[in-house]
């Protein structure tokens, strides 16, 4: 594999002043992968950071770290496993979480919680009769196929996070054609600390360098290589091989090694293996290795210099501290027995030496191999997009709404996902107080007055259609989730995933993903804590659809603060915010019609931030019962959910929302972004503090009827759909029904 | 000083008699490499029982002055070979024998009750979920005897909501075995109306003969605070720990 393009090489030995060995190559190759080196996207991402108060480590990092006050910080770090995945998705997928909390572990915290975020191709559900299954139903193959990923990414990420004991607790699928063969596992951890505990990464000459956990073997070679071109060939040894076993114990180790306080540094090793953990570390913290590369623990004595260096072997951490603190870190692993050695120094020379035998092999400026050339690629308006937009459409109104609802619900990417959410243990911790289902947002509790909700979002058929827009209102619906669950903003972090950035079409939708994380963070004043970026997802049938995903982190004071999705008996609802007939990227033209084009909803951000913050107050003061969020599949969908989560019917007069659609199937399914739906016995207060906004839409639209009731929508005097809670229900839990079918 | 001088008040003398031997009281939590149910079950006894816990290392020998043993759920030794079998043959688990025939009550939850079984300290197997899924939900159990330390404050065939959390839940013995436990009233606990994992007879936990041991995969201390709870559901799975708190203080009274 040619590792290194010609201008990058010519460069290295520019700036070595010689040629460089295969060795070196190998190093410089793995650590200047786009994977590794983001050298298409860092001067992006640079964008993305800014000073902010409370941030101590912000976009950059293996994970941003938020001051929560009083001593307490939160790191999050959001990282995709999508190239191992498609081939092997049980590995994969499972690998993608244990590299996450070692993120997490490296910063001095431990983790609480994980959340998800995966896209798949369609699998075909027999309760949702559409054009996608009509059109493809000789495609029982693909489906098929995108069914054994679903199966075995979340039976990896299940396997892993519950052996290590830490709570799933949200997460997000969508289905989309142009995942169809592929798919796209985004694993987040949240970990939690004090800020006294985080790692000072302050280290000095002669500190010992130990590397512990799983011997290095040839699992993973050239894996960052791999995940930085597009999926041609099935490359299953550029495939980790997870080992939750030792992950738990390296974080058993780690959490008493940093209360003993004898830890300098820390880092994980992931992409690139050592040659990237050592040359980012040094570089780092400004100073040279020497490392001896014999005293690496291998799986295979036959193992070359260069596939030590670039190996992927999972569950593996390097550990720097001051000599005299080597005894007690070798008991606490002896404890755990975790394999470990010392491999090397600290020197002042900041280069990075590679010896064996005591000869040095490899020497280079740790600068030299962690900072890669960045390059400047080209960017160009795709010519589809103003195609789609200006696209005669035509959606034939359905004549039995009823069925078109029903369908709405058992579609994959908004039925239940209970299959899935129950194979992660999302109790252990004793911190998870909203669980996983239907809810706003992931909601876990840090102390006694203090909680934290969390939730990832995407909607790549919208950020296909328009990548500014499209980002924005997945910016905008997280915001919706945390706010809903009673909480305040407090970081953002992304993952943008993108087709092959060398096609300067796919490199303009994600130059305008970044456009609209920027106008977002600055405009609401929400930091962007951290993110990833993740290129060449592309496979023979084509590049994916621009999938950024957004995770939001919301800070909650106090349990009454807590806003819960479920609505009790006999409240009346109200919606806020308007309704338009903004149909492009929607569910119901994409996944219900196969229509794809027309105009995407346009976030007005004064709107959305007026809006939010209007909720925020009222859940404050206790004048609702409960909040929802209107996202996929528009506020019929978003009403149906609270109605199924309390097993209450409702009664909606959808005259009464404000709108500006032509259409009743629009108004049902519409996804403008800046809406709430929210519920209350407190009708005379609610209307109060609502009328005291000037130019806010809001209405009362029905009312909660009584446990088991049917859901109905009614426009001018007619019911024009009614549906039995326990057929409603049917639709909306079919996923299992589809998983367990073969 | 300030005791001395109050354990002359003759008054205040019984009361603070019963504050020592309360915080003599001790329970003790075995840990391998892979438990992971170890702090929420430590953060249960300390901060909602007030009761002196410790964690013991899993190649600790000769232990001492226990008045009860609560083995955590996990993945002892990463399940390897199988769940709870590498546990079962360590140090600790020969101590928890030698108190276990002493009397002092012995609870195995999730992995620990993997462990019991594989130890043979309780009957029967725990084999995969016929779903052959890891499974985490709320189930309904029900109370089949209340004449063990962990039952005594139930009502026979209470019904109460609990999480499990595993994959590995489905208990199986064969049929004398069966006729057997049920005559000797081993059966502690069964699922109610679903039984998750496709256990024999809806057994979700089980006991010794003597009844001072008892295993279960449903994990009670998911259920320690009231906003923990699913739907605001009623608080009964906490009288497993009510019930061994009354009986150490009784027995030790």
């Amino acid at each position: 594999m040619e590792i290194l393009t010609e201008s990058e090489l010519k460069y290295l030995k520019k700036k070595l002043k010689r040629e460089p060995n295969r060795l070196e190559k190998e190093i410089v190759g793995a650590q200047w992968s786009e994977h590794c080196s983001y050298k298409s996207s860092k001067k992006y991402i640079k964008l993305l950071s800014k000073d902010w108060k409370g941030i101590i480590k912000g976009p950059g990092y293996d994970a941003g770290i938020i001051d929560i006050g009083n001593g307490d910080v939160i790191t999050i770090h959001i990282e995709s496993h999508n190239h191992p995945s498609a081939v092997e998705p049980y590995g994969g997928a499972a690998t993608g979480v244990g590299g996450i909390i070692r993120d997490i572990i490296s910063m001095g915290t431990m983790p609480i919680a994980l959340l998800n975020a995966l896209r798949f191709g369609h699998i075909k559900s027999p309760f949702a009769s559409n054009e996608i299954s009509i059109s493809r139903e000789k495609d029982n193959e693909l489906y098929s196929y995108s069914k054994w990923l679903l199966k075995n990414v979340v039976r990896g990420i299940a396997d892993y996070g519950n052996c290590i004991g830490i709570p799933t607790v949200g997460g997000e699928i969508e289905f989309d054609e142009s995942f169809t063969n592929y798919c796209l596992v985004d694993v987040a951890a949240i970990g939690f600390g004090k800020r006294k505990n985080l790692i000072g990464n302050i280290i000095q000459e002669d500190d010992i360098i130990i590397l512990a956990g799983s011997s290095t073997g040839r699992d993973g070679i050239h894996g960052a290589s791999f995940a930085s071109k597009e999926l041609a060939k099935e490359n299953r040894s550029a495939v980790q091989i997870p080992d939750p076993f030792m992950e738990k114990l390296l974080i058993e180790v780690t959490k008493e090694a940093i209360e003993a306080n004898i830890l300098k540094a820390v880092k994980d090793l992931g992409g690139g293996g050592l040659s990237c953990c050592l040359s980012e570390t040094a570089a780092n913290l400004n100073k040279g290795f020497e490392i001896a590369l014999d005293k690496v623990p291998i799986k295979y004595h036959d193992m070359e210099p260069q596939e030590i260096m670039i190996s992927e072997s999972q569950e593996r951490m390097l550990y720097i501290m001051n000599k005299g603190n080597f005894k007690s870190f070798a008991k606490i692993l002896n404890k755990y027995e975790v394999p470990f050695a010392i491999i090397g120094s600290v020197k002042n020379h900041k280069n990075l030496v590679i010896c064996k035998n005591g000869k040095t092999i490899a020497k280079m400026p740790s600068h030299l191999i962690a900072y890669a050339p960045l390059l400047n690629r080209n960017s160009r308006k795709p010519k589809y997009i103003e195609d789609l937009r200006v696209k005669k459409i035509s959606v034939k109104l359905p004549h039995d709404l009823k069925k078109t609802f029903l369908n709405m619900l058992a579609n994959p990417t908004i039925a239940f996902k209970y299959w899935v959410f129950q194979q992660f243990d999302h109790e252990i911790g004793l911190r998870t107080i909203v669980k996983p289902g239907m809810t706003n947002s992931a909601v876990i509790k840090l102390n006694n007055d203090k909680f934290l909700a969390a939730k990832l979002d995407g909607n790549s058929k919208v950020c296909y259609q328009d990548p500014y827009e499209g980002t924005l209102s997945c910016l905008s619906e997280a915001r919706a989730n945390i706010i809903s669950s009673g909480g305040h903003p407090i970081g953002i972090v992304d993952h943008l995933q993108f087709g092959n950035p060398e096609n300067p079409e796919i490199f303009w939708t994600f130059q305008k993903s970044i456009e609209a994380m920027i106008d977002f963070s600055n405009f609401n004043k929400i930091p962007i804590v951290g993110g990833k970026v993740s290129f060449y997802n592309e496979t023979k049938i084509g590049p994916i659809k621009p999938s950024p995903v957004i995770g939001m982190l919301g800070l909650i004071e106090g349990m009454t603060c807590i806003s819960k999705i479920r609505p009790t008996p006999h409240d009346t609802l109200y919606i806020v915010g308007i309704t338009s007939d903004d149909m492009g990227g929607s569910e119901y033209f994409q996944f219900l019609n196969g229509v794809t084009g027309g105009t995407v909803p346009k976030l007005d951000l004064q709107i959305d931030l007026i809006n939010a913050d209007i909720i925020s107050r009222i859940i404050k003061e206790q004048l609702i019962s409960c909040s929802h969020d209107c996202s996929k599949g528009g506020l019929s969908i978003a009403l149906a959910e609270m109605a199924m989560g309390s097993h209450c019917g409702i009664n909606i007069d959808l005259d009464k929302v404000p709108n500006n659609c032509k259409r009743v199937d629009f108004l049902l399914f519409a996804e403008t972004p800046s809406r709430f739906i929210i519920g209350t016995k407190n009708e005379e207060k609610l209307e109060k503090e609502l009328s005291k906004y000037k130019n806010l839409k809001y209405s009362k639209i029905g009312k909660v009827t009584g446990y088991g009731d049917n859901i109905t929508f009614a426009s001018k005097n007619k019911k024009i759909i009614d549906i039995e809670m326990e057929l409603a229900k049917k639709y909306f839990e079919s996923i299992s029904s589809i998983m367990e079918n073969h | 000083m300030f005791y001395i001088i109050l354990l002359f008040d003759p008054k205040i003398l019984i009361p603070i008699n019963v504050f020592l031997k309360h915080q003599m009281q001790k329970i003790g939590i075995p840990v391998f490499p892979g438990s992971n149910c170890d702090r929420d079950i430590y953060h249960v006894l300390t901060h909602l029982y007030n009761i002196k816990t410790d964690f013991i290392w899993h190649k600790k020998e000769n232990i001492k002055n226990y008045n009860a043993i609560i083995i955590p759920g996990g993945f002892s030794f990463g399940d390897r070979l199988r769940a709870g079998i590498i546990a079962a043959h360590s140090p600790i688990i020969k101590e928890v024998k030698r108190l276990a025939n002493d009397g002092v009550p012995v609870l195995g939850i999730c992995n620990g009750f993997q462990i019991l079984v594989e130890s043979e300290l309780l009957p029967g197997s725990l084999i995969k979920n016929n779903c052959l899924n890891f499974i985490c939900k709320w189930t309904d159990l029900k109370v089949r005897n209340t004449n063990t330390p962990f039952t005594s404050k139930f009502k026979k065939n209470e019904l109460f909501k609990i999480p499990i959390a595993n994959g590995e839940g489905r208990f199986i013995l064969n049929e004398d075995q069966l006729k057997e436990i049920k005559k000797k009233n081993q059966i502690v606990f069964s699922y109610h109306q679903d039984d998750p994992n496709g256990s024999i007879d809806s057994i979700a936990g089980v006991s010794n003969d003597a009844r001072n041991i008892v295993g279960m995969m449903p994990h009670p201390e998911r259920t320690c605070q009231p906003e923990l709870k699913l739907f605001g559901l009623n608080n009964s799975a906490m009288k497993i720990f009510d019930s061994l708190i009354a009986y150490i203080k009784k027995i030790s009274s």
